[in-house]
């Protein structure tokens, strides 16, 4: 069967490269503006009209005209053709297009290398075990389509799928041993594009009513902990963000001058732990409270927060210790305390006129219990508090009554700001969930927090959090038990029967062990590694070195076993072999030009005792290979005679 | 012998391969990229770049996944190749300006199919062929024909991008093959029938006029003599029957050299004499050759046609 060489594009080649593009830029449709995704679905529509009706493909004009079309949307809606959205639009408008000129080989060569390139544009979006899986699948099926252009038409689907599988399969290890050794940069190489950390949710740098109610209404992960030691007491960890000391009545804002560095007495021994930061955007760091030993390129600011110079736009980990009592700033700067007095002129009157009763006969501890127990009695913590208007602390204080961790911080400090104490708001994140699989303890956003401060004389900053006395269980169990059911808390926090929680601390220490292991393998890791394998201080040089010995086994390996042919003999061949085994193992060895007759006529001479049994297997091998008897009967069962 | 031609003799061991079948080994396989393979190359490099730029572990991954890939493409276009087994087989002559057919056999004694196996003898005149596994093709390789004579086939090319197409693997080719050419034939009024020393028309048995019945069929009998009915009716016991005439006014023809004009080309004079055998044989007349040197008896008939077909592409060659 042998047809004329061509390099135009077979008919049936075409659903192939439909399914490639299907399959690459899909997933896209999540994330694009609709419009686009509305754009390449026509365009796949309609080149798949075209292959069905076998019509010819729209001209050259047409297809400029198109992309120049699509350009100019894609300009209008990201603002520039470059950078992470706008590139992957253009690939992906570039990948649909190309459907409509599939008229030779080379065209097809474009599709499936557009088809690789747009597998990775799925990573900016997604690194998560299913998209992993996803990927995996759709680059097997672009590989059987570059099998199946190269093959032609002869090959069948199955065959064509199942040799893509193999080529896949055989490439891991190479892909295993680049992964480990291939010499590891941190990027970025250069300065990322502005989108390039769009849409990473956590905890802002301000705090007006319900911003962390709403944070609190999403179940991703904030960070991981995992304690050298035992958990502490879940009641204890407050994990500390920024520090919000100015208010302009709604918002509250950290102080933006550069304070001198904190004073930090440590009193129980320090806590060591392990935290790994999902990406949020911010400079701070979320340590325990309060941060012992810092990781390295972080620096403690004067309200305590651990905070680096660039933002944290990946998922990192660090190593820290934390002492759970301490004194902090116990002589603090009076310019300070100034500040953490001061609130806006004529605000909240109400507030102001109730601490001005307390203030003028109470010791500051007596004040704070007064405030505490008022909203021990008379208050509602909820995720929707009612919506609060200009002296919103009034408001809430005295009537709505109802609200949530933010509300009540807030109010408290403006309380005790008006009783003469200086106070203010903390944000960060409280508590987290043991996972018992993996012994991570887990923080969501919606552990999201706030909580006061206060200075005491003599005692420093002292952490006052009015949640805990609206709703003690908030900060000993967690969220879910706080709130009434109905509250919209995302269904992850909120289901809470036993085989759920299991399943979902499962799926949560596979998903870690992923992000730990497999995203988490940075050039630190990769140094701990090899230095574990033996080799260490590695240059790149010496990576390079591994990396080509280690490749060129794998080839060389791999090209045995393929390449590698056992010798097919007829099954007749195969048996007198087996019978001349038999025979070697009693020290009769054949020679190579010895005829089976010669052979039987030595071991008649020589080995007498073997001949009685080896006779029939000459006679039964002569017959079968140039006899006219072509069962193999007789001289199967003379080689099992001889075995005995 | 230039130095490129001596680095190519020594490199790609171009000499001829014999008749004996000839397997494939790695010293006759050469592999590069191809273009698509490059193109694939600097999509990886660029997609690395992207990866570490914005610290995607899946994306570094995925890179050298593909980059594993392209490795056992390599490995794959390379064993298309290896070990398959080259038999040189027949050619049939042709006339010259025709395409010559050269036939291999290509044996696969793998389990695995081999595909998309490209031959060429010469550039953009090649064919495809896929060996089952376990099996054999025969395959013909075309060539274009221009002299007569006897055309040596020249170093084949076997080429193959599959499975990935990212690389092109080769091997060349020269088996001992020739294939006869035979003379270009050019139209010329035929001789003139008339008696004359040399050619002409003779009267004699055996002729196409009157049926006189049937007779063994001899090898030389052309096939459009054999009276299929009455062969059919006894097969197997007999070779086919050839119809006898008898009588009437059977007709000879000496095509012979010296009828043509002195004046000529030699390869013009051995083209009309060759229009001229080839419209005798399509007339059925019984023809005769006679060039210098060289006198073929009238007959008719296969055999008898490429002895006469056969001298004149050989004569003066």
């Amino acid at each position: 069967m042998s047809t004329p060489a061509r390099e135009a594009l077979d008919r049936h080649a075409t659903p192939w490269l439909l399914a490639t593009a299907l399959a690459t830029t899909a997933p896209h449709v999540i994330h694009q503006p609709l419009w686009l995704s509305a754009l390449a679905g026509v365009m796949l529509l309609w080149a798949s009209w075209l292959w069905w009706k076998d019509e010819r493909l729209p001209g050259r004009w047409l297809i400029v005209l198109l992309v120049g079309a699509g350009s100019a949307g894609i300009l209008i809606e990201f603002r520039t053709l470059f950078g992470r959205d706008a590139g992957v639009a253009m690939l992906v408008m570039f990948m649909t297009m190309k459907l409509l000129e599939l008229k030779s080989r080379r065209d097809a060569m474009v599709v499936v290398t557009l088809g690789y390139f747009l597998l990775l544009t799925h990573y900016f979006y997604s690194q998560s075990i299913p998209t992993g899986l996803w990927l995996l699948a759709a680059m097997w099926l672009v590989t059987a389509t570059l099998i199946r252009l190269h093959g032609g038409p002869g090959n069948p689907m199955r065959a064509t799928l199942s040799y893509a599988g193999l080529l896949c399969l055989q490439a891991i290890p190479f892909m295993l041993v680049l992964y480990l050794l291939f010499p590891r940069i941190s990027g970025p190489l250069w300065g990322l594009p502005s989108d390039a950390h769009a849409g990473t949710t956590g905890l802002s740098d301000t705090m007006s009513p319900g911003s962390i109610a709403q944070l609190a209404q999403s179940a991703d992960i904030a960070f991981r902990v995992r304690f050298d030691g035992a958990v502490p007491p879940k009641q204890k960890l407050y994990w500390r963000g920024p520090v919000m000391e100015q208010f302009d009545s709604t918002t509250w804002r950290p102080y933006e001058g550069r304070p001198p560095a904190p004073n930090l007495e440590i009193i129980s021994p320090p806590i060591r732990y392990e935290t790994t930061l999902e990406a949020h955007n911010q400079r701070w760091l979320l340590a325990l409270d309060a941060p012992a030993e810092l990781p390295s390129d972080f620096g403690l600011n004067s309200q305590l927060t651990v905070t680096k110079r660039q933002a944290i736009t990946e998922r990192q980990r660090f190593r820290l210790s934390a002492s759970l009592d301490y004194r902090f700033n116990t002589a603090e700067d009076p310019a300070v305390l100034q500040r953490n007095l001061a609130l806006p002129v004529g605000s909240n009157p109400d507030a102001r006129a109730l601490a001005s009763q307390w203030r003028s006969n109470s010791a500051p501890e007596a004040i704070v219990s007064k405030a505490l127990a008022l909203f021990a009695n008379e208050f509602t913590y909820t995720l929707r508090p009612p919506l609060l208007g200009r002296n919103g602390v009034d408001e809430f204080l005295f009537q709505t009554r109802r609200g949530f961790c933010e509300h009540y911080a807030a109010a408290f400090v403006v309380l005790m700001r008006n009783a003469g104490i200086p106070a203010r708001v903390v944000g960060g994140y409280q508590g987290g969930e043991y996972n018992p699989l993996d012994g991570y303890l887990v923080v969501r956003q919606s552990d999201a927090h706030a909580w006061a401060e206060i200075w005491l004389d003599g005692q420093g900053w002292v952490r006052i959090d009015p949640t805990a006395a609206v709703s003690p269980s908030r900060i000993e169990t967690g969220i879910a038990d706080a709130l009434p059911f109905g509250e919209p808390l995302p269904a992850l926090v909120q289901w809470r029967s036993e085989w759920v929680r299991t399943l979902r601390y499962r799926w949560e220490a596979i998903n870690n062990a992923w992000n730990q292991n497999i995203l988490g393998y940075d050039p630190q890791r990769q140094r701990e590694l090899l230095a574990r394998l033996g080799l260490p201080d590695t240059d790149w040089r010496n990576l390079a070195i591994a990396l080509g010995a280690a490749c060129g086994l794998l080839v060389t390996g791999l090209m045995g076993w393929t390449l590698y042919q056992r010798p097919s003999h007829d099954p007749v061949t195969r048996l007198w072999h087996k019978a001349l085994r038999h025979l070697a193992r009693r020290q009769v060895n054949c020679a190579p030009w010895e005829t089976p007759l010669d052979l039987a006529r030595r071991v008649r001479e020589q080995r007498p005792e073997l001949a009685e049994s080896f006779q029939p297997v000459v006679d039964a091998y002569l017959l079968a290979r140039y006899g006219t008897d072509h069962s193999l009967k007789t001289l199967r069962d003379a080689v099992a005679q001889l075995r005995r | 012998m230039g130095i490129v031609a001596t680095l190519k003799q020594q490199l790609f061991r171009w000499r001829s391969d014999g008749t004996a079948p000839l397997r494939l080994g790695q010293r006759r396989i050469f592999i590069i990229p191809s273009r698509g393979g490059l193109l694939f190359a600097l999509a990886l490099v660029v997609m690395l770049i992207g990866a570490i730029n914005y610290n995607l572990a899946l994306g570094h991954a995925l890179v050298f996944l593909l980059a594993g890939l392209g490795i056992v493409g390599m490995i794959h276009t390379f064993r298309n190749l290896h070990g398959l087994v080259i038999t040189p087989g027949r050619s049939e002559p042709v006339f010259a300006g025709a395409t010559a057919h050269f036939e291999l056999t290509l044996d696969n004694d793998r389990t695995s199919p081999r595909l998309a196996l490209e031959l060429e003898a010469e550039t953009g005149n090649s064919v495809m062929a896929t060996v089952d596994r376990k099996k054999g093709v025969k395959i013909k390789i075309p060539l274009g024909t221009q002299k007569r004579g006897w055309l040596d086939l020249p170093r084949v090319r076997l080429t193959t991008r599959y499975p990935l197409g990212l690389f092109t693997a080769w091997a060349y080719l020269q088996p001992a093959m020739r294939c006869l050419i035979y003379p270009q034939p050019i139209a010329a009024p035929l001789p003139n029938a008339s008696p004359s020393p040399v050619g002409g028309e003779r009267h004699g048995d055996g002729g196409q006029e009157d049926f006189a019945g049937f007779r063994d069929r001899q090898p030389a009998d052309s096939p459009r003599h054999v009276a299929w009915k009455a062969s059919a009716r006894n097969v197997g016991e007999r070779p086919l029957l050839i119809k006898q005439f008898s009588g009437g006014a059977e007709v000879e023809l000496i095509v012979d050299w010296r009828l043509t004009d002195d004046a000529l080309p030699d390869e013009t004079r051995i083209g009309i004499l060759t229009g001229w055998l080839l419209a005798a044989e399509t007339a059925g007349t019984p023809f005769g050759l006679s060039l210098p040197g060289l006198e073929i008896p009238p007959a008719s008939g296969e055999r008898h046609r490429q002895r006469c077909l056969e001298a004149l592409a050989l004569f003066r060659s």
